[in-house]
């Protein structure tokens, strides 16, 4: 057998992974070969394997389980690591922990982003001595993701499982993909579960998808397929810039596209009234371009990426159609993700407030709102890129804070006619103010009193007397605000702006 | 037994549904008055009205059932 015909054998056998009725358990589960999955995530013939032959000379641990490399999604350099789950259950031995070291170590060199397709058991306990607690072992993997993080965008599309240690890979990454059905993280499984604390319970419930997608905000994106899930990978990559040096390409300018109910006509003039903040963002973003993150979790603020005249912005709305827009722990939380996240690779961020304030009641406060509305804050304080805050209806309390209001240097801050900035809102602040007042007076007297003083209240926050005393920098009728953004975004491009002096803050975490 | 509970603390504003009704998936059952918000509270699952939990006026909070269905 000639040398290259050798070879051929020893890479062809290497290629074809695990045992094939691990395949085929993995088909059944509507899961593809690790090797398919990165043919259709990386441009056709564009990458470059690292570690092929690990392990190899052992039975049974083909690439020790991990296919690492470096390749191209649309012509974007990335580099990668894919967990093969037919190789003991794409468990981690010491080469595959070296490997994906390795690999994290030529992303940071080469300052491109990172690609974790996780779809593993673990540890493998029984080279526990050679993997685990080690320099180079698992835990050097999870100090590298916090070194790279804000340096290079680290993407990670969760296909099966990433149980105990392992769900850490996701956990540092800036977007989690999930795949529903397959997809779920853990620390105990529920057989561990039962047996240390005595619950029972499904995997589905404890760490599936869509759990942790809606409810406890480790996954960013629900998808239905492993198809979908790598899509939605490579269309968030074209938000992002290749390291934090650069910024994201201006991509082709889309108009909005037109609709029968233009942006005026969508704003109720009641301003207790719910309206869908979805269809606001359509009639100012680029025609398809919003790409929304944590859609499912604290759905009263949504977040998002989105393109004005081709340029990448980030989008922080409340959404009155849940919860009334009012902000909670979880939404503070989400919300100071997003904006560290858009801070740290220059994308620009469009604050569009529609808020009551902060939720208050016992319920919260034991939840310490305080403290992740302060998170919210610091973020949205801390952010220097190109910040405009857009006030749509009302701002009330620390919500106007919150959402980029004048103290916290925005570009601008730009008001629709229908904007109200206060304290708290007229029903509340009359209530407030004039409650012994009102007491005293007979119960014929008071609506007559109340209709006064909330009228001479919205008189005193009138919005043109708020743009007089330069509180707003502007006001913009709402069909003109797409416009409006179209040109500063444009025009701030050049801000270059260091927040303060120092080792870092004392975050409020 | 299918449960509409809330998603924040507040006032029983409007019950537009009663015992007996169909309900389906994604349908405004209930709206609260929180924040001096509205706040529509939709079911999660189509089903019969079985039993109001709540009277209009009433505070609850984040949590309570409002509604059972069958």
């Amino acid at each position: 057998m000639s040398h290259e015909a050798l070879w051929q054998e020893k890479v062809e056998k290497i290629s074809r992974g695990g045992n094939e009725k691990y395949h085929e358990s993995n088909e059944a589960k509507g899961k593809m070969f690790v090797r398919e999955r990165l043919n259709l995530l990386l441009d056709e013939g564009s990458w470059a394997e690292d570690g092929l032959f690990a392990n190899s000379e052992k039975e049974g641990l083909p690439a020790d389980g991990v296919v690492t490399g470096t390749g191209k999604i649309n012509g974007q350099t990335v580099c990668f690591m894919a967990n093969d789950s037919t190789v003991k259950a794409g468990s981690w031995g010491a080469k595959t922990v070296e490997k994906i070291i390795r690999i994290q170590e030529t992303a940071d060199k080469l300052e491109v982003p990172i690609f974790y397709l996780v779809d593993s058991a673990g540890a493998r306990i029984t080279d526990q001595l050679e993997m685990f607690p080690n320099r180079r072992g698992a835990g050097k993997i999870f100090h590298n993701e916090v070194k790279l993080s804000g340096k290079i965008p680290q993407v990670c599309i969760l296909f099966g499982p990433s149980a105990a240690g392992g769900a850490y890979i996701p956990a540092f990454c800036d977007v989690v993909i999930m795949i529903d059905g397959n997809a779920s993280m853990y620390l105990g499984s529920p057989r561990m579960a039962e047996m240390v604390i005595g619950e029972k319970v499904s995997l589905e419930e404890m760490g599936g998808a869509k759990m942790h997608c809606s409810v406890s905000g480790c996954g960013d994106i629900l998808v239905s397929s492993e198809k979908e899930g790598i899509e939605k990978a490579k269309q968030y990559l074209s938000y992002f810039p290749s390291n934090y040096k650069h910024k994201t390409k201006i991509g082709d300018s889309k108009p909005a596209p037109e609709f029968e109910k233009t942006l005026e006509e969508l704003i109720p003039s009641n301003q207790n009234a719910p309206f869908e903040m979805k269809d606001f963002i359509d009639r100012i973003a680029d025609e398809g371009s919003f790409f929304e993150i944590k859609a499912l979790f604290a759905k009263e603020l949504i977040t998002g990426f989105a393109r004005i005249n081709g340029e990448a912005i980030g989008i922080v709305a409340n959404q009155p159609r849940q919860k009334g827009g009012v902000l909670f722990p979880d939404s503070a939380d989400k919300a100071a993700r997003f904006i560290t996240l858009c801070d740290a690779y220059h994308i620009p961020l469009l604050f569009l407030a529609d808020v009551p304030g902060f939720m208050i009641g016992t319920k919260v406060e034991k939840a310490g709102i305080i403290r992740h509305g302060a998170k919210m804050i610091s973020a949205m304080a801390e952010a220097t890129v190109p910040k405009i805050s857009v006030i749509v209806r009302k701002a009330y309390g620390a919500g106007l804070y919150a959402m980029a209001g004048p103290a916290f240097d925005p570009d601008c801050c730009i008001a629709l006619p229908s904007a109200q900035i206060a304290v708290m809102g007229p029903e509340a602040a009359v209530n407030a103010v004039y409650a012994n007042k009102i007491a005293a007076l007979s119960p014929e007297e008071r609506p007559a009193f109340i209709q006064e003083k909330r009228k001479e209240y919205q008189e005193n926050i009138d919005i043109y007397r708020l743009a007089s005393e330069m509180i707003i920098d502007e006001i913009v009728p709402a069909n003109k605000l797409r416009a409006e953004l179209e040109q500063r975004f444009e025009l701030y491009r050049t801000k270059n702006q260091v927040f303060t002096q120092r080792k870092h803050p004392v975050y409020p975490v | 037994m299918k449960q509409v509970k809330t998603n924040m603390a507040g006032n029983v504003w409007k019950i537009q549904v009663g015992v007996g009704d169909e309900v389906t998936a994604g349908q405004e059952v209930v709206i609260l008055e929180s924040m001096k918000m509205e706040i529509p509270i939709t079911a999660e699952e189509s089903g019969v009205v079985d039993e109001l939990k709540v009277e209009e006026g009433s505070f609850v909070n984040e949590d309570d059932v409002l509604l059972t269905l069958k």
